[in-house]
């Protein structure tokens, strides 16, 4: 029998323990297509707590954590272990490497900053021609990936070699009500998932995907989703909040999500239409605990739940996500209170979950 | 006490003093300097000059070494929605600024407060024409600090200025990486220099200057330089060394040589005379062609007063004004050895030979 924590009186909270364990799922390097320092912490975190544990094809680990009530709910609840970076493609002698990039990465994101290569983090730097040298002209240009070079300093270390990946070298700093880090997208969702299966309710039978390459295009969730079978799925993930002032004074209305306004749930975007009965479910839910909310506002992106919901003759799903600021770059910028009441919104959503919440509403 | 050079560098870059507020660095120069000197003081315009006195007989001749100690950086010119929008003080490319690690020095509040943020390039829904794809105008980046709007307004005011925080890095074959490493990388080499010099035989005085507002126009240095009235001076700076992306002249190999200024910036003997020195120890030196000047302090020393002989020596760097620079510490310990070398062999009749052609 699995272990469990005191599933209904669970209240999340960012203490020493779980900022050391959000910090070790950032700072570890887990770009798509090796994703492997991320496995091998959620394996360890859930080897207690699991009822069956496999780590599939392609590198998701797939976790199930039975309820012992008599009707449960068979949930699916996917996490992506992967984040963007970049992988060596040439070595140019000198310490000199070039590289090409892994996932949706700004090019004007790259330039000037610390990086860390390779399984055993070698530093290194992406350097930028000097101010000195450059001329007015180059300046209005963007420079691309293909003119930037990965500088592990003069000289040369075996340990790393064409082939190996890599990604931002900034470490995780909490900034007064908020938490900067690279990564974020989508460790959190990492660590709220670990967070579920510790403290699952009984009535569901929780089927936890900690998926890969969902930067790559939702890959990984998609067999994970087949395998499962669930009933239901749900992808816990991070979405832009592009809440900041427009540059004129307009009122920004195109905040997709704004920091400190709660959990964001999904209504559509770019590779699903959120099922309308689990956003009823989940607002229904907020508004019994008192937990703020939010809706993303409709548009591009998409999260694990663009596969889930399409697998096997289909799957009811939604997704639900930790609103941030910055994806995708050196480093994104969360508040601790929205990630808090994200976990707590699934938490009590799930221990309120009933199949006859899938019931079609009969027309009158 | 042996120096420690990588400790002493990596704590001198991890240290704010931007250009006019270069207190806190210019304490921990004190700290490293002092016990390397006879006397150390602090000029009107905040440089800090170690006196080292030499073993001749008075009134001694003096030779001054400078090394600005000023970063470059950022300040706040505007508070918007919680917010901050900044100028640049010196000369920073703006398409190194999206996603860069700051401390803001706020100072509105009783108290002081370093308040760790980052640089931000507003989402393209929010921008102009101009801003929606190309490098992104300085004036539409922000400063993040994670905080709420209230907190940010009760903290920061305008004015306030804001550091690089790049965290220093070892990278492959003794170099080491981060922000201001120009020009803390010569600091270093004159306190190797000071270190060696210690413990040498010299008969000049020896005059370090930690210089002021460098990247502003070398303002700290032409005012050092009337204060100290030195018979010649030794500037010493941060030059390009090859990198990807492009190099300046010289092109040179990082860790393998140190650069001496041949152009107008120096006085040809006092080339000629340093050349001879690493001749003679087996320094590897190299003539840093600088057809209109260098861009460092050496330009103002010159024309201090009625004016003073100048070299200039140089530490190969990459990626210049950004916040990964890259140095090595063996061209460190090379100027350092270098300079002491030079001065520890300088007669009082020195100055005679320093002469045109």
């Amino acid at each position: 029998m699995a272990k469990h924590d005191n599933s209904t009186k669970f209240n999340p909270q960012m203490g020493d323990a779980e900022l050391a364990l959000l910090t070790r799922l950032c700072n570890a390097v887990s770009v798509s297509g090796d994703e492997q320092e991320v496995r091998a912490i959620v394996t360890e975190e859930l080897r207690d707590f699991a009822d069956f544990t496999k780590v599939d094809a392609m590198g998701n680990v797939l976790v199930r954590r039975e309820g012992t009530a008599e009707s449960r709910v068979r949930v699916m609840i996917a996490a992506h272990m992967d984040e963007v970076g970049f992988m060596i493609v040439k070595d140019e002698g000198d310490g000199v490497l070039e590289f090409r990039v892994i996932g949706g990465v700004d090019p004007r994101q790259l330039v000037g900053k610390p990086v860390t290569i390779g399984r055993d983090h070698v530093p290194g730097v992406i350097g930028a021609k000097a101010i000195h040298l450059t001329t007015p002209e180059e300046r209005k240009q963007v420079l691309k990936v293909d003119q930037l070079r990965i500088d592990i300093g003069p000289g040369s270390d075996p340990k790393v070699k064409v082939g190996d990946r890599g990604t931002f070298a900034t470490k995780l700093a909490v900034l007064g009500p908020s938490i900067r880090s690279k990564a974020l997208d989508n460790r959190l969702g990492v660590f709220n998932l670990i967070q579920l299966v510790k403290h699952a309710p009984e009535n569901v039978d929780l089927l936890a995907a900690f998926t890969v390459q969902e930067e790559l295009g939702l890959r990984g969730a998609k067999i994970a989703a087949f395998a499962f079978d669930p009933e239901i799925g749900i992808a816990m993930d991070s979405t832009p909040a592009n809440d900041l002032p427009h540059y004129d004074g307009f009122e920004n209305t195109s905040h997709n999500t704004k920091l400190g306004d709660g959990p964001a749930i999904y209504i559509m975007d770019r590779g699903t239409i959120g099922d309308q009965r689990l956003i009823k479910w989940l607002i229904e839910s907020a508004e019994a605990e008192k937990i703020p909310w939010q809706f993303r506002q409709p548009g591009m992106g998409g999260t694990d739940a663009g596969e889930i919901h399409k697998t096997r003759a289909g799957v009811p799903s939604v997704s639900v996500s930790v609103p941030q600021r910055y994806l995708h770059s050196a480093a994104g910028l969360i508040r601790i209170e929205d990630e808090l009441n994200t976990l707590k919104l699934i938490h009590s959503a799930l221990i309120r979950l009933d199949k006859s919440i899938l019931n079609h509403q009969e027309k009158k | 006490m042996k120096l420690d050079l990588k400790q002493h560098l990596k704590e001198m870059i991890s240290a704010p003093g931007l250009s006019g507020y270069e207190t806190p660095i210019r304490e921990i120069i004190r700290t490293a300097w002092q016990p390397l000197s006879d006397e150390i003081r602090v000029n009107n315009l905040g440089s800090l000059q170690a006196i080292q006195r030499g073993e001749g007989p008075e009134p001694r001749p003096r030779v001054m070494i400078a090394a600005h100690m000023d970063a470059i950086g950022l300040m706040v010119t505007g508070i918007d929605e919680g917010f901050l929008r900044f100028m640049q003080v010196g000369g920073v490319d703006p398409r190194i600024l999206p996603g860069q690690m700051v401390t803001v020095h706020a100072t509105n509040a009783e108290v002081a407060r370093d308040l760790p943020a980052m640089v931000v390039m507003p989402p393209p829904a929010l921008l102009p024409k101009d801003g929606k794809s190309g490098p992104l105008p300085q004036k539409y980046l922000l400063v993040d600090t994670g905080l709420t709007p209230d907190e940010v307004n009760n903290l920061v005011r305008v004015g306030d200025v804001i550091s690089f925080a790049t965290e220093p890095m070892e990278l492959c074959s003794e170099s080491i990486s981060g922000h201001t490493l120009d020009n803390r990388a010569s600091v270093a080499a004159v306190t190797v220099a000071l270190e060696m010099l210690s413990k040498r035989k010299h008969l000049w005085d020896v005059m370090a200057v930690a210089t002021s507002q460098e990247e502003v126009g070398g303002i700290g240095a032409m005012t050092d330089a009337v204060a100290i009235k030195p018979d010649f001076a030794i500037v010493i700076d941060v030059t390009f060394a090859k990198a990807p992306g492009g190099a300046g002249i010289g092109n040179f190999e990082m860790g393998k040589v140190t650069p001496l200024t041949w152009g107008s910036c120096n006085h040809p003997a006092l080339h000629k005379a340093m050349q001879a020195t690493a001749d003679e120890y087996e320094i590897n030196v190299a003539k840093e062609l600088a057809p209109t000047g260098s861009g460092t302090d050496a330009w103002d020393i010159q024309v201090a007063e009625a004016g003073i002989p100048v070299i200039e020596l140089g530490i190969p760097l990459r990626y210049m004004h950004t916040p990964v620079e890259v140095v090595s510490l063996k061209d460190i310990r090379r100027a350092g050895r270098l300079m002491a070398e030079f001065i520890a062999g300088l007669p009082l009749d020195f100055m005679k030979t320093v002469i045109w052609e």
